[in-house]
């Protein structure tokens, strides 16, 4: 059982996405206890295959008993052994807090198909996570995105149709350029396993086929990482989508996509061609710079709650890039640790949007005043997340940004270095903004001489307050306990660093 | 001059590949009307399909079909073929969804043109 763990991962809940959707025909409350109970199971493999690669080593699957290159295999090492247990971790929390935020902002009739879509979209990223080929890669990464294109657009607000299609036009864009960048290296070299391209790339690394694949491969997933001047889809679908989605799609989705990132610069055409054949570095370093300070600006202009976070987004993303241009050991691992760290936090963050507009119907800032009176556990949540988002010692948050400072100085980057000490200065700024409203602004009921709250307007619903204290909770006991986590994260960023 | 004609001419297939692209994503660009969009994606997809499909040719090269004891035959490669048809598939999906989506679009706002539809979405 065991050692068929890593396809069981992707195929239980492929089987389990097509039964929630006959049996929904049926009854639609079969749903939602199946896909929890997939979710659950999937989250409990991957801790799983967690523990045995920490003891093991690499754990390499072969479907259908083909060794590679001709068939394609599933990996499994410390690196995406330690991705794998956060996007499950967020996608559990994100499935327990799903139910009551759909009933609200789903019509009813297309709960099943939500949930179908739902199990798709994680068994999409589970997919990207391990696999060892990286065509296969692409194939999981289109599961995903036409999953995420759907999930988007079935919110209630016709505006999110406008999203989706403009999330789909760029998405496929970037994806085409993924697939373009992939039949460069497969006419190179003739493989598409990612340990045997790694071996015989070196063999061409003057070819232009190469360099084009590498320049193709790279923008394709700057579009779906969202790194800055590409990031125009992602504002409009964090905003539109129904809350759970954003969840979704904010922590997993987007950390997936920066896994894969990774995994092609650093495991497919290694650091010594990144570094030194197509010195690229200080491009990515620059870009990465410019969107910490754009996103953060931008974040602060918002009116929007679940807007500014989306902005929010943006900027945090520069932060794990950021760590992709130093690329030395201490930032690499400030930057994976932000991969944790920012899932986890801004996962809290827009379930506490998802609250307010589950509540209040609203979440603009000017619809906000005083409202920590009324859900005080929701406001807390936030501020605490928003500590780590900040960078507050000895949040999560803290812990990834000190170490990427101490990468870039220790690469001699003093400028960029500021740079992120500025990010962190600017993030102040628009959770900030939250706060005073939430918390030092008077309620509009209050000014009227009316000292009860709007009616409704109460604390929110257990199931999907529980995931949000905890993933809060988590902010701060992972950045208190960062040192058993670095045990993780040290041997990821050997690997990394050591080719594949 | 004759040299970069020459190198254009012997791999013109790759050549038409890349002017198929941009036509393609001129018409995502440029195009207002959003089904002439996805038209523009759907050649963008294409050519990367052509492109895929062109580099498998081998000159001379028959279907990789089992032969008889005795016979020899040179095979084109058919692992691009096989690749392409799952991206084919992907593409028809993509396609699928966008055009729902615009339906739903033109259902909500009555209009199906880029800038229509910013000025629609503005007004709510």
């Amino acid at each position: 059982m065991i050692e068929h763990l890593p396809v069981l991962l992707v195929t239980v809940p492929i089987v389990a996405a097509l039964l929630i959707l006959l049996l929904g025909w049926h009854d639609s409350r079969f749903c939602y206890p199946l896909t929890l109970a997939t979710i659950l199971f999937q989250f409990a493999g991957g801790i799983a295959l967690l523990i045995e690669v920490m003891r093991e080593g690499t754990i390499h699957y072969y479907l259908g008993g083909w060794a590679p290159p001709l068939g394609i295999e599933f990996v499994i090492d410390t690196f995406n052994g330690y991705i794998l247990p956060i996007v499950l971790l967020l996608a559990l929390a994100t499935a327990v807090y799903a139910r009551r935020s759909v009933e609200k902002e789903i019509k009813p009739e297309k709960i099943v198909s939500f949930y179908v879509l739902f199990q798709l979209l994680v068994t999409g990223l589970v997919g990207m996570t391990i696999t060892g080929d990286i065509f296969n890669l692409y194939v999981f990464l289109e599961i995903s995105s036409i999953a995420a294109y759907t999930l988007i657009a079935s919110s209630r607000k016709p505006r999110a149709y406008v999203a989706a299609l403009n999330y789909l036009v760029l998405g496929s864009i970037a994806g085409g350029f993924v697939l373009l960048g992939i039949g460069n290296l497969y006419v190179a070299t003739g493989t598409l396993n990612m340990a045997d391209l790694a071996r015989l790339l070196p063999a061409s690394y003057g070819l232009a086929t190469v360099h084009t694949a590498f320049l193709l491969l790279v923008i394709g997933f700057s579009i779906k990482v969202a790194l800055f001047p590409l990031h125009l889809w992602l504002p409009d679908a964090y905003t539109e989508a129904p809350s759970a989605v954003t969840v979704l799609i904010s922590t997993v989705m987007a950390k997936v996509s920066v896994y894969a990132m990774f995994r092609v610069i650093f495991s497919v055409f290694t650091t010594a061609y990144f570094v030194e054949t197509v010195p690229v570095t200080e491009l990515i370093l620059f870009i990465a710079a410019v969107a910490i300070v754009a996103g953060a600006v931008l974040a602060i202009a918002q009116e929007d709650l679940k807007r500014m976070l989306a902005y929010s987004s943006v900027s945090q993303v520069g932060y794990i890039v950021f760590a992709l241009g130093v690329a030395n050991q201490i930032a690499l691992e400030g930057g994976l640790l932000h991969i944790l760290g920012h899932a986890v936090m801004k996962g809290c963050l827009f379930m506490v949007a998802g609250v307010i507009i589950y509540r209040l119907g609203t979440s603009s800032f000017s619809d906000l005043k005083g409202v920590a009176a009324t859900m005080p556990v929701t406001c807390a949540a936030f501020a605490l997340a928003g500590a780590s988002m900040i960078g507050v010692p000895p949040t999560i948050g803290f812990a990834s940004k000190y170490y990427l400072v101490l990468g870039a100085l220790e690469a001699g980057h003093w400028v960029y270095a500021a740079v992120l000490l500025a990010g962190s200065l600017l993030a102040v700024g628009y959770i900030w903004r939250f706060i005073e409203v939430a918390y030092f602004s008077a309620s509009s009921h209050h000014e009227g001489g009316d000292h009860h709250p709007a009616p409704g307007v109460r604390e929110a619903p257990l199931s999907m307050l529980v995931p949000m204290v905890i993933l809060s909770i988590l902010c701060l006991v992972l950045g208190i306990f960062v040192d058993p986590l670095m045990k993780i994260v040290a041997p990821a960023v050997s690997l990394l660093l050591g080719g594949a | 001059m004759e040299a970069v004609l020459e190198a254009f001419l012997s791999h013109y297939n790759y050549g038409m590949a890349i002017i198929l692209m941009m036509i393609g994503l001129y018409a995502l660009i440029a195009k207002q009307n959003l089904v002439k969009k996805l038209i523009g994606l759907n050649i963008f997809q294409t050519a990367i399909f052509l492109f895929y499909i062109s580099f498998a040719d081998v000159e001379g090269g028959i279907a990789p079909i089992y032969l008889p004891e005795g016979m020899e035959a040179i095979y084109v490669n058919p692992l691009p073929h096989v690749l392409i048809l799952t991206a084919i598939v992907v593409g028809v999906s993509v396609t699928a969804v966008g055009l729902s989506l615009i339906v739903r679009i033109y259902e909500e706002y009555g209009v199906i043109d880029e800038a229509g539809l910013l000025k629609m979405v503005k007004r709510r």
